[in-house]
């Protein structure tokens, strides 16, 4: 299956509300997990004979086990106030890439089958049985959201769209209709411990490499300790950071930043991943399994502190879920908050003035930052409220001179998804992530003629490698995206008297 | 008793029962469906104090509403604050003694007023469901009937001021009502229609959207505290599987 030539869209000044236009995206679908990658999770291998059946007691059991879908398939007023806040909406002008529209491909089977006026009245209140087509839809468009919850903040009853596609694509699974990319790399890092399937020996390979490599740009000799006992931290990143770009200067600079605040510290072979793909398929099941790695490693290694690196999901999984998940973390330091950001670390030893920073470092570039969607909307730092937003910002200042903030309604809690997000950076989807892109591009364009805006921070893998495709898309260059511990790499003044 | 006083006693009866058991109903079961993850939406108050005052401020101001669309906010706002009052100036056929506020100029004209500022908020909101063509995707007939409905319980309402009726008789129909001391309704057509309209909505809000009223308070995006990683949140489903631990 080819990917198919789609029309360029075209970046405007602002971003506007388009026409709708019915069925602009049904034929976008990402490729079908294969039987072996399904089992391996628990999900039977193909469509199952009486899917229909199999797909309705899932939903049932699903509506009694999460008040969110319950509640919010009930409460859905049909306002609209979300019509015109998703950026696959915006991107591609598909009404069921409205997240009310979305929403009501689930919603119309709720009705049918679980409540009395879609029973007896089913035009009235548009209630449809669940029909193969019904399930094409789901597989079409529950595919075409990238969980970020953007609707969520805007909905007048907070009904969040991400827990209505993550339901839809538990139900899926359990029918045997699996995403092949999501599946697939969830079976990797149970297999092989990150999404990568970068098996041990690869991974202190890797790591040796970077040391080198930092030996030679600053004469310092920084470590990237693998499976170090004892050590204070244990570091949990996204195994892109091990050597993509821009993701790894971002793991340099978080080498740098502990070897300069002397904190001990240790990557896990076992946890070598950050990201958990169990969210974005919606089950707790497998998202509970795979944050089990990570208590795992912090026992086996006796660490004392979690800290994640910069990834946006991860860290949702993190700071929301991981307690629920894989905790009590009574075992670790309880002078620290379990677990914890790169960037609380990074932000707390900078105000205790343990790391000290040269911004001119740093004057090659003019900043601008990119809010990711589910450090935004779906998590916190600092346990002040909003310091998800003002950690990010307060780094980049501390760290460069030149810093601009792109257009209010596109940053902070209504930042816009990069388009790649929720178990859809897949080329299978490129058409979609690139119109998903469009409403960020528009609001990078703008700081960029305002501001001569050079770079754009971001602090998730998944943003990151998107931007990489949609800068050099949308006429930007691949090197315009960078992670933010690398202008702190940059800027950090560092002690080579140890060598 | 006239056949009208019976149909429309028993109505209400019946009516009353749907409204109050469907709707406690329906709040049990968003009470004891467990929600197993934390998933408040920014900004999210650390503190149970903090979440009253976030979810004060959704009902009384639709802070959420406002920020996505200011017209929708504006019919929304005026309509629903608007029955609000009209909604106090009706508490005099349902007290006796009136409760002393409710016999206050201020409430009952108020009260009168909002009838019409109710229909001015519903034509509005209907009209975005016409006019605007994301809104009119998502409308189901459902989604029209209900406006209609509700502007239709406005309009006969307000005909009333010119088409008088005997309120005194109506108060002692649904005190009657109350206190199981049944007397005569008016039987005058735009009263008879009013109150249809109104047995409808009463029965038919426990099966139907008008259960956002409910959900907002049950929204796990808005009535969770954000303090995850300080207090550990589990479902009792989810506590089970750590048996396999």
């Amino acid at each position: 299956m080819a990917v198919k030539e789609f029309e360029k869209p075209e970046l405007q000044e602002f971003t506007t509300i388009p026409k709708l236009v019915e069925e602009a995206t049904s034929h976008l679908a990402p490729f079908k997990s294969k039987e072996e990658f399904q089992q391996s999770l628990g999900y039977p291998g193909e469509l199952v004979d009486n899917w229909e059946d199999v797909a309705l007691d899932k939903m049932g059991d699903l509506l009694k086990r999460y008040r969110s879908l319950r509640v919010y398939m009930d409460s859905c007023i049909q306002c609209g106030a979300c019509t015109d806040k998703c950026h696959y909406y915006l991107g591609t002008k598909d009404p069921n890439n409205m997240p009310v529209g979305r929403q009501n491909l689930m919603r119309g089977v709720y009705r049918k089958h679980f409540t009395l006026p879609g029973k007896f009245f089913p035009k009235l209140v548009g209630a449809v049985d669940l029909t193969k087509e019904v399930l094409d839809d789901w597989y079409s468009y529950y595919h075409q959201c990238s969980q970020c919850r953007r609707c969520a903040v805007f909905c007048p009853i907070g009904i969040d769209t991400a827990e209505i596609s993550m339901a839809a694509r538990e139900i899926m699974d359990s029918v045997g209709v699996g995403q092949k990319y999501c599946n697939e790399i969830i079976g990797k890092v149970n297999k092989i411990g990150n999404n990568l399937g970068l098996p041990e020996p690869a991974l202190a390979d890797t790591l040796e490499g970077l040391e080198e490599d930092v030996l030679d740009d600053t004469e310092v000799d920084v470590k990237f300790p693998l499976d170090v006992k004892d050590s204070d931290v244990l570091l949990v990143t996204p195994s892109a950071d091990f050597f993509a770009e821009p993701h790894v200067d971002g793991l340099m600079g978080y080498a740098k930043v502990f070897h300069q605040a002397g904190i001990s510290w240790t990557l896990s072979s076992h946890a070598s991943e950050a990201a958990n793909f169990g969210m974005f398929i919606g089950s707790y099941d497998n998202m509970r399994k795979l944050a089990l790695r990570i208590r795992e490693a912090a026992l086996e290694l006796n660490v004392k502190r979690i800290v994640f690196g910069e990834c946006g999901h991860a860290w949702r999984v993190a700071y929301s879920f991981l307690n629920t998940l894989a905790g009590p973390f009574d075992f670790l330091d309880p002078r620290y908050p379990v677990p914890q950001h790169i960037c609380e670390v990074t932000h707390d030893l900078m105000n205790k003035n343990v790391l000290q920073f040269d911004k001119s470092a740093n004057d090659d570039k003019v900043l601008t930052f990119h809010d990711s969607c589910n450090v935004a909307r779906a998590s916190n730092m600092g346990d002040i409220i909003g310091g998800q937003f003002t950690l990010p910002r307060d780094i980049i200042r501390a760290t460069t001179n030149n810093f601009y903030d792109m257009e209010e309604e596109t940053i902070r809690e209504k930042t816009f998804c990069c388009g790649g997000g929720g178990g859809l950076l897949t080329d299978d989807l490129i058409e979609l992530r690139m119109k998903g892109a469009q409403p960020r591009m528009e609001a990078l364009k703008r700081v960029v003629e305002d501001h001569g805006v050079t770079h754009m921070a971001a602090i998730c893998a998944i943003c990151k490698s998107q931007f990489s495709k949609a800068f050099q898309y949308y006429g930007f260059e691949l090197d315009q995206i960078i992670s933010l511990h690398h202008l702190v790499g940059d800027a950090l003044i560092m002690n080579k008297k140890e060598l | 008793m006239s056949f009208v006083t019976i149909f429309y006693g028993i109505s209400f009866y019946v009516a009353t029962l749907i409204l109050f058991i469907g709707l406690s109903y329906r709040i049990y079961e968003y009470a004891t469906i467990p929600a197993p993850l934390k998933i408040p939406t920014p900004p999210a108050p650390k503190t149970k104090q903090g979440v009253a005052v976030r979810l004060i401020r959704e009902v009384v101001f639709f802070e959420s509403l406002f920020n996505a669309t200011k017209w929708t906010w504006l019919f929304g706002w005026l309509f629903h604050f608007a029955l609000l009052l009209a909604a106090f100036r009706h508490l005099r056929y349902f007290t006796d003694p009136v409760w002393f506020w409710v016999s206050w100029e201020i409430v009952q004209a108020a009260g009168h007023y909002a009838g019409y500022v109710m229909v001015f908020g519903l034509l509005g909101l209907l009209g975005r469901r016409i006019f605007v063509d994301r809104v009119r995707y998502i409308s189901n007939p459902s989604d029209y009937l209900m406006l209609i409905l509700i502007i239709l319980i406005a309009v006969s309402g307000l005909m009333m001021k010119w088409f008088h009726t005997d309120i005194y008789a109506v108060k002692q129909f649904f005190l009657g009502l109350m206190y199981f001391q049944w007397t005569e309704l008016p039987s005058d057509f735009i009263l008879l229609l009013h109150l249809s309209l109104v047995l409808l909505l009463m029965i038919i809000f426990p099966y139907s959207k008008l259960l956002h009223a409910p959900g907002l308070f049950f929204s796990p995006t808005r009535n969770q505290p954000d303090n995850a990683r300080d207090q550990r949140h589990i479902a009792d489903w989810a506590k089970k599987l750590e048996s396999k631990r």
